[in-house]
């Protein structure tokens, strides 16, 4: 018993020190936020400074990162609003109906799945520019109507979680199929949207490669966007400043994520299972 | 009594249920609700997709319009399969997702393992999950500059850090070297995902039936023993999605090393992976026609790779099954 005690310990021991290395990063972005430029060039120290306001007034005249993240947020919240609602509503008409197109429909999902976002980057800028939505928000959020990964998941929750009476019941009471939809089969699909909601959000809110294409004007920049300005911009050469921005479009994220990690957590976990 | 009473019911109720099922068949409902699914599907998914097709047969330049282009056939394939500059970005992907996975499975697999064992009975699963997946959900911008910075040569964190404690003589300049630039990168890919590897490894093997350790144990295995003839065989699917689903992402490893450096894969080529090579052939060079042929190479080689996954799994699935009848 002993020995498994202190087996025990050394484990603990490597793990609280995996939790650190984990965490360096991060705190020497916080600690170098609140640090004057020429005391980040003289060295490094794991105690604050006191040059936090500085650095924001410096970063602030050259860059309003919280346009960025409002940015950010209306994309995000948009996709994820479009991807839950749209992909609701095809997943339903595929588990409750018989239709010709069906299997084809089925079939096209699981070959989509595999293929890259990128095979359809040039197509899709091209055809932004040809509707003249380059440059707007609409090319990044339209898309999320169409989520092949997202409905199959929901069909595979609703064929398991939804009994067909329901419905039924509703029929024989005179509901209409719309009104079903909203009051029974979206009330029942919750859990996995909000599954699927936080990964969807995650995903937009990381987007890169989309937004820097099709996005030009400085006033639409989305954070990630932004945050590559930063690079090699004036402000750069402001250490303080530069690594205050990083920690303004981090640390926000990771407030969030400790209320959310249970349920995202989760949701790796149902996705590795189901997948 | 009551009990089968109530199964006939719900057993009369399903095949009612099913027998309105097939009367909706005429109904135009499910047309209509799937309208925008597959409008919105076929024109900003599948039409952008084969779009990419045509002009990768053209010299398209992404400027002034396709009308200008010539029809080229497969010239830009032809040019693909000859150059050198692709294969460079093929092999630096390939090797910075290499070490990235091999660093990631081998910490997320040793703590799935010290998680489960029996034994030791492990706690804080919860808190120490949460604090291992949490780089993964930062925006890797914000990752890539800031260790862009901590890593600089002059006024980075790390070297100033190595210097106070007297581990190095002089700075080293970690993202002038490309074996170094490159380590960094898969490092750093795998500081993000080993949490995410770790999830998803600790619910396989929680899934694993508790009585085939303890049957083991009786007949006196090893540790080693239950690793290599319990837990790995039986996490097999498990260790099949998450190789596929990292090789994938893998492949398109695009905006760390875009941000780590200067965006044209410095130093000396060494961050010029092939989705960053498609960005500057398509946006930087206005070479459209064939930044879409180098995104349908990306396409194959991303298939060729899921194949031979598949395919080795497979069959070592079917060998195991295979041994365990006789």
């Amino acid at each position: 018993m002993g020995k498994i005690k202190t087996a025990r310990g050394v484990i603990y021991f490597f793990l609280v020190l995996l939790v650190i290395i984990c965490f360096i990063p991060f705190y020497m972005m916080i600690i170098n936020a609140t640090r004057s430029n020429s005391e980040i060039l003289r060295g490094f120290t794991l105690i604050p400074g006191n040059a936090l306001m500085d650095n924001y007034d410096i970063l602030n005249s050259y860059i309003n990162i919280w346009i960025g993240f409002r940015n950010s947020l209306i994309i995000a919240v948009s996709v994820t609003v479009l991807n839950s609602y749209f992909s609701a509503l095809t997943a339903f008409a595929l588990v409750v109906y018989e239709f010709k197109a069906k299997n084809v429909i089925f079939i096209t999902f699981i070959v989509m799945m595999m293929v890259p976002g990128q095979l359809g980057l040039i197509g899709l800028y091209d055809l932004a520019s040809t509707f003249g939505i380059l440059d707007t928000y609409w090319p990044l959020i339209i898309p999320a109507i169409a989520a092949p990964f997202t409905v199959f998941f929901f069909r595979q929750f609703l064929i398991t979680t939804m009994p067909m009476s329901i419905l039924e019941s509703g029929r024989i009471d005179g509901a209409s199929e719309t009104y079903m939809f909203h009051r029974l089969v979206l009330p029942i699909l919750m859990p996995a949207i909000a599954t699927m909601g936080i990964f969807t959000f995650i995903g937009s809110w990381n987007n890169f490669l989309f937004p820097l294409v099709i996005i030009r004007s400085p006033r639409l920049y989305t954070l990630p966007i932004m945050i590559r300005q930063l690079q090699g911009s004036p402000v750069a050469s402001n250490l303080g400043a530069i690594y205050l921005g990083i920690a303004i479009s981090v640390v926000p994220i990771m407030i969030a994520f400790l209320f959310l990690s249970k349920y995202i957590i989760s949701s790796i976990t149902a996705g590795a299972v189901k997948g | 009594m009551n009990k089968t009473d109530d199964q006939t019911v719900a057993a009369d109720s399903t095949a009612a249920v099913s027998k309105r099922k097939t009367k909706k068949k005429n109904h135009n409902h499910p047309y209509f609700y799937i309208a925008p699914f597959v409008i919105v599907f076929l024109s900003f998914n599948i039409y952008p997709i084969l779009l990419t097709f045509y002009y990768s047969l053209t010299n398209y330049t992404g400027l002034g319009g396709i009308e200008n282009a010539d029809f080229v056939g497969f010239e830009n394939y032809a040019r693909l399969i000859g150059d050198s500059f692709f294969y460079e970005a093929f092999f630096n992907t390939i090797k910075i997702w290499g070490v990235n996975f091999a660093i990631q499975i081998t910490i997320a697999m040793g703590l799935a393992l010290l998680f489960s064992d029996m034994r030791l009975k492990l706690k804080g699963l919860n808190t120490f999950r949460a604090l291992f997946f949490l780089p993964n959900i930062i925006t890797i911008a914000s990752v890539a500059l800031l260790f862009s910075i901590l890593l600089d040569w002059n006024y980075g964190s790390l070297n100033q850090m190595l210097l106070t404690l007297n581990l190095i003589d002089r700075p080293i300049n970690w993202l002038n070297d490309p074996v170094l630039a490159q380590g960094w990168v898969a490092l750093i890919g795998a500081w993000m995902w080993f949490g995410n590897t770790f999830i998803i490894l600790m619910a396989g093997i929680s899934g694993i039936p508790k009585d085939f350790y303890e049957a083991a144990y009786i007949d006196g295995a090893n540790w080693w023993d239950t690793f290599t003839k319990i837990t790995l065989p039986q996490l097999k699917p498990i260790l099949l999605y998450v190789f596929i689903t990292s090789i994938i992402g893998g492949l398109q490893i695009f905006d760390l090393p875009l941000l780590m450096t200067d965006g044209r894969g410095a130093p000396r080529g060494a961050l010029n992976t092939m989705v960053i090579y498609l960005y500057n052939q398509g946006f930087s060079y206005a070479n459209f026609g064939y930044s879409a042929a180098i995104a349908y190479g990306l396409f194959i080689i991303t298939i060729v790779f899921s194949a031979i996954t598949f395919k080795t799994m497979y069959r070592s699935q079917v060998k195991v099954k295979k041994g365990g009848r006789k």
